[in-house]
């Protein structure tokens, strides 16, 4: 089935089964292979993208789903690595492996455009969901932290 | 299906001006090495894009003064990759702004008779051992350039000096650039000594930020799995859910008319050899997407024949072990009769036994592979700490001379001594598959593949015995391990289960130490910090029930038992200076000592704790001390320590294999937990460092000593002694 989806701000046409994972759609059919696959069940978070500002796990999202939806890739997030997560996660030097991270920042950025000082609380259930098996979570708290800072201070 | 060309959003020159926008100091206008995959033609691994002279293997040098380093070493998360530029950049005495990177060629060095002396990266050895040829690139070249300008000078080479990419000798100046190519043809009488003295170093031990850290904020580091060939298929396979059973038969008819469905292929098994993981039993469904071969791979109707190995269960091997644990084993080391005969003498005695379950790698990146066979060449894209292992291994499968296979070097979505593609049988898979349909093929094991099918830590069950004298300090240790391994080996790999059990520092009279390798069908690999990961738990409680029974604090114990062992010494007096460790708390709150040393380095972690009445663990904070001897790069080596202990917690609280019917329950995310955010303690990592000639390892050896900490840490908050894992299956409430 054809569909057009809106990614990263350009409409992109895809002929794929319509029960078809985002995920796959992004990283086989669009090219985008910022967005990870971990484990398919949306349980580890390496997938996560925006849907209409919403942080979502593109491994259960269907394609068809999202037809009329802004989607938001971590290639999207900003052109240049601007994004005040993303400059924050330079400056901690967060990412080990960096699989995980684009996840991890898409489900930062969405927190912050909704909540621009959560406390620790707040970021610890925003971002239970995404895995990291470098153990980097100490400096992704820090790094919200401090993204969260920047964010406040523009 | 339409496919739509793909399109990077971000141009490498864009990304190069971002990561100098948003990074700072060192890194700015440092290029990435180029692993972009997904647009690189295939043959690209074989022709090095540097611009300029070589000057040895490791460096290129341009006329503009740039200066190419070839990475040899995989970057996994480790910070592999800076490490390595720090330490031929410290020698070469380069301005960090003019350095560029690209991985080296893995098949020159194998054509080339081991060129880069090692093209693998594991056992925490990147700077532990591999510093002496890497610094001796740098300084070789740094010479060679001073005598090249020496001779055009008319001076002696001793007269000049060479620093940041500049050669001077009194009012002369000229740039490496300049004397590139004469440097290449300079032949030196001896090669220059390294300078290992720390004091004297200009960049190694500067806390320096990683080089691959922009790739993995915007999505453009290229991972295996990102991979894109030309005409490329995709497979999804399955081998016996219950490990080395028998494929029987499988219905295509039933799954061909899919979409996008291109064959189904039995692969048969292949025994392993050194250095090259076997193949099990499998059936592969490849189809145009990845997606569209999943879902066939699901609805394939296949049998198989699992054998004897499905009666095996955890609860049979935990009694298997704790019976070994009552017969003699292989003694480690030499035989001390008196360790027994001490201990049946004594009037007081402390006996423990302890159990740990199969652990899994779970790298985040899941186990994949791509790999093209044509018939001149093959070219693999895997996510192997091993190049050379994946070169032979592929050869291997296809037959193919292992010189006319290329690997490419790629960002790895995690390590941990699973060696991604490398370790498991996913890069045979790939091979036969490509070798057989005639094109490009990428292979991706699910999640649930991956957790069933990866090579896992194994099994390990201890009972330790010690005899305590007046003093209260023990007069004997008499200690048996098993490990359950899928060859019955002590030894997997370069790791033994002696790891953490028998090679600890402590001054016991008399000492033996037996093992037993006990066999399981469960495929079985090194894992970060193999044999102490396990081992060290059961050591390092049972330190803390015998000070305990002999009355000792057990911090005081352990500065006791290690008197004039002065790098221990310097790690315990830190660790009391700095930890506040105290044994009176009020109840549900307790702190805990565990120190195993590993790949070279001595590691005490101090836990602090909270148990609530109805048995919630919150572990608030772990203290690492470490002696590695020195630090090349406090920043990633920080890193290290927090993700070690990190992933060592993930298994001794919320993770555990647990075998049912010769397979793991645990299938996935779901029931395979790895400690998530909410859970994480705070970690604070300090170094102890003795100096001297001690290299030790540092991406391994902070893990082991934090889950018997913990457990120290439990029963001063609760009573409870814990002999087992995961801590999320014991009771820990309190009254």
């Amino acid at each position: 089935m054809k569909f057009t989806l809106n990614i990263n701000g350009e409409s992109q046409q895809v002929d794929v089964e319509p029960e078809t994972p985002l995920l796959w759609v992004l990283r086989d059919d669009v090219g985008l292979t910022g967005t990870k696959f971990g484990c398919g069940i949306a349980r580890c978070g390496a997938c996560t993208i925006h849907v209409d500002g919403q942080a979502m796990k593109s491994c259960q999202l269907q394609a068809s789903a999202a037809v009329g939806k802004k989607i938001t890739t971590i290639e999207g997030l900003s052109k240049d690595s601007s994004h005040p997560v993303q400059q924050a996660w330079v400056e901690v030097g967060v990412p080990q492996c960096g699989y995980c991270q684009s996840g991890q920042i898409m489900s930062a950025s969405a927190l912050l455009a909704k909540r621009k000082n959560p406390t620790d609380a707040e970021i610890e259930a925003a971002m239970a969901d995404n895995l990291c098996r470098c153990g980097t979570y100490q400096r992704i708290m820090q790094a919200i932290r401090l993204a969260s800072s920047k964010i406040q201070q523009a | 299906m339409n496919k739509i060309v793909s399109k990077k959003t971000l141009s490498r020159r864009s990304f190069i001006q971002a990561s100098a926008a948003v990074g700072g100091g060192l890194m700015l206008g440092f290029h990435m090495p180029d692993a972009l995959a997904a647009t690189i033609s295939p043959k690209s691994s074989s022709t090095s894009t540097a611009v300029g002279t070589e000057i040895n293997a490791w460096l290129v040098i341009d006329k503009d003064n740039t200066v190419t380093m070839r990475i040899p070493h995989t970057e996994m998360g480790q910070g592999g990759l800076t490490s390595v530029t720090m330490l031929i950049a410290e020698e070469l005495n380069v301005d960090w702004s003019k350095i560029k990177t690209e991985w080296a060629d893995a098949n020159r060095h194998l054509r080339n008779n081991k060129e880069y002396k090692v093209m693998s990266t594991h056992g925490s050895q990147l700077v532990r051992l591999q510093h002496p040829h890497l610094m001796g690139a740098g300084a070789s070249a740094r010479e060679r350039l001073k005598q090249a300008a020496a001779e055009a000078w008319g001076i002696d080479r001793s007269q000049i000096t060479a620093k940041l990419g500049t050669l001077t000798a009194g009012n002369r100046t000229a740039t490496y650039g300049e004397f590139a190519e004469a440097a290449a043809k300079v032949k030196l009488d001896k090669e220059p000594e390294i300078s290992i003295d720390p004091t004297k170093w200009w960049l190694l031990g500067k806390p320096t930020q990683r080089l691959d850290i922009p790739n993995k904020v915007n999505g453009s580091a290229q991972y295996a799995i990102d991979t894109k060939v030309p005409g490329m298929v995709y497979a999804a396979v399955k081998a016996s859910p219950v490990p080395w059973g028998t494929l029987k038969s499988h219905n295509f008819d039933a799954i061909k008319s899919r979409p996008g469905v291109i064959a189904a292929i039995p692969l048969k098994a292949v025994a392993g050899k050194r250095g090259q993981p076997d193949l099990q039993d499998a059936i592969a469904v490849v189809a145009d997407s990845y997606y569209r071969a999943k879902t066939a791979l699901d609805l394939l109707p296949v049998e198989w024949d699992f054998g004897e190995a499905a009666k095996d269960n955890s609860a049979a091997y935990y009694a298997a072990g704790h019976k070994l644990m009552e017969q003699k084993g292989q003694v480690s080391g030499k035989e001390e009769p008196k360790a027994a005969e001490t201990i049946a003498a004594s009037s007081k005695v402390v006996t423990a036994s302890y159990q740990r379950p199969f652990e899994t790698h779970a790298r985040m990146e899941p186990i994949n592979a791509t790999v093209w066979v044509q018939d001149d060449r093959i070219d693999v894209w895997s996510p192997t700490q091993d190049q050379s292992a994946a070169i032979t291994l592929v050869a291997d499968q296809t037959g193919m001379d292992p010189k006319n296979v290329y690997a490419h070097t790629m960002f790895l979505g995690g390590g941990f001594g699973g060696n991604g593609g490398g370790g498991t049988g996913v890069t045979r898979q790939a091979a036969e598959i490509s070798k057989q349909l005639k094109k490009p093929v990428k292979v991706i094991w699910s999640r649930e593949e991956d957790l069933a099918q990866d090579k896992q830590r194994p099994l390990a069950v201890a009972k330790l015995t010690a005899s305590i004298g007046d003093d209260g300090l023990p007069t004997a240790l008499f200690t048996r391990a098993a490990w359950f391994s899928q060859d019955a080996m002590n030894q997997i790999g370069g790791a033994t289960s002696d790891y953490g059990i028998y090679n600890i520092p402590y001054k016991v009279p008399y000492r033996q130490h037996e093992r037993h390798n006990a066999k399981t069908h469960i495929p079985s690999s090194t894992h970060r910090a193999p044999g102490a990961n396990q081992m060290g738990f059961m050591a390092e409680v049972f330190v803390d029930e015998m000070a305990i029974a002999g009355g000792w604090d057990p911090l005081e114990w352990r500065l006791k038992m290690t008197e004039g062992l002065d790098d221990f010494q310097l790690v315990f007096k830190t660790l009391k200076e700095k930890a506040g460790f105290r044994t009176d708390l009020p109840k549900g709150e307790g702190m805990g000592i565990a120190m195993v040393e590993s790949h070279g380095t001595i590691a005490a972690c101090c836990a602090t704790v909270t148990v609530s009445r109805r048995g919630r663990l919150n572990i608030e904070k772990i203290l690492v001390v470490l002696d590695a001897g020195r630090v090349i790069n406090p920043h990633a080596a920080t890193e290290q320590c927090e993700g070690s202990v990190c992933w060592e917690l993930s298994h001794a609280w919320t993770g555990g294999l647990e075998l049912e019917g010769g397979r793991f329950v645990n299938t996935n995310f779901d029931s395979y937990n790895l400690l998530r955010i909410d859970q994480n303690p705070h970690v604070e990592t300090i170094f102890a460092s003795s100096g001297g000639d001690k290299f030790g390892g540092l991406g391994e050896p902070a893990g082991p000593p934090a889950p018997p900490a913990v457990a120290n840490a439990i029963f001063y908050a609760t009573g409870k002694r814990i002999r087992s894992t995961p801590f999320r299956q014991h009771d820990l409430s309190w009254t």
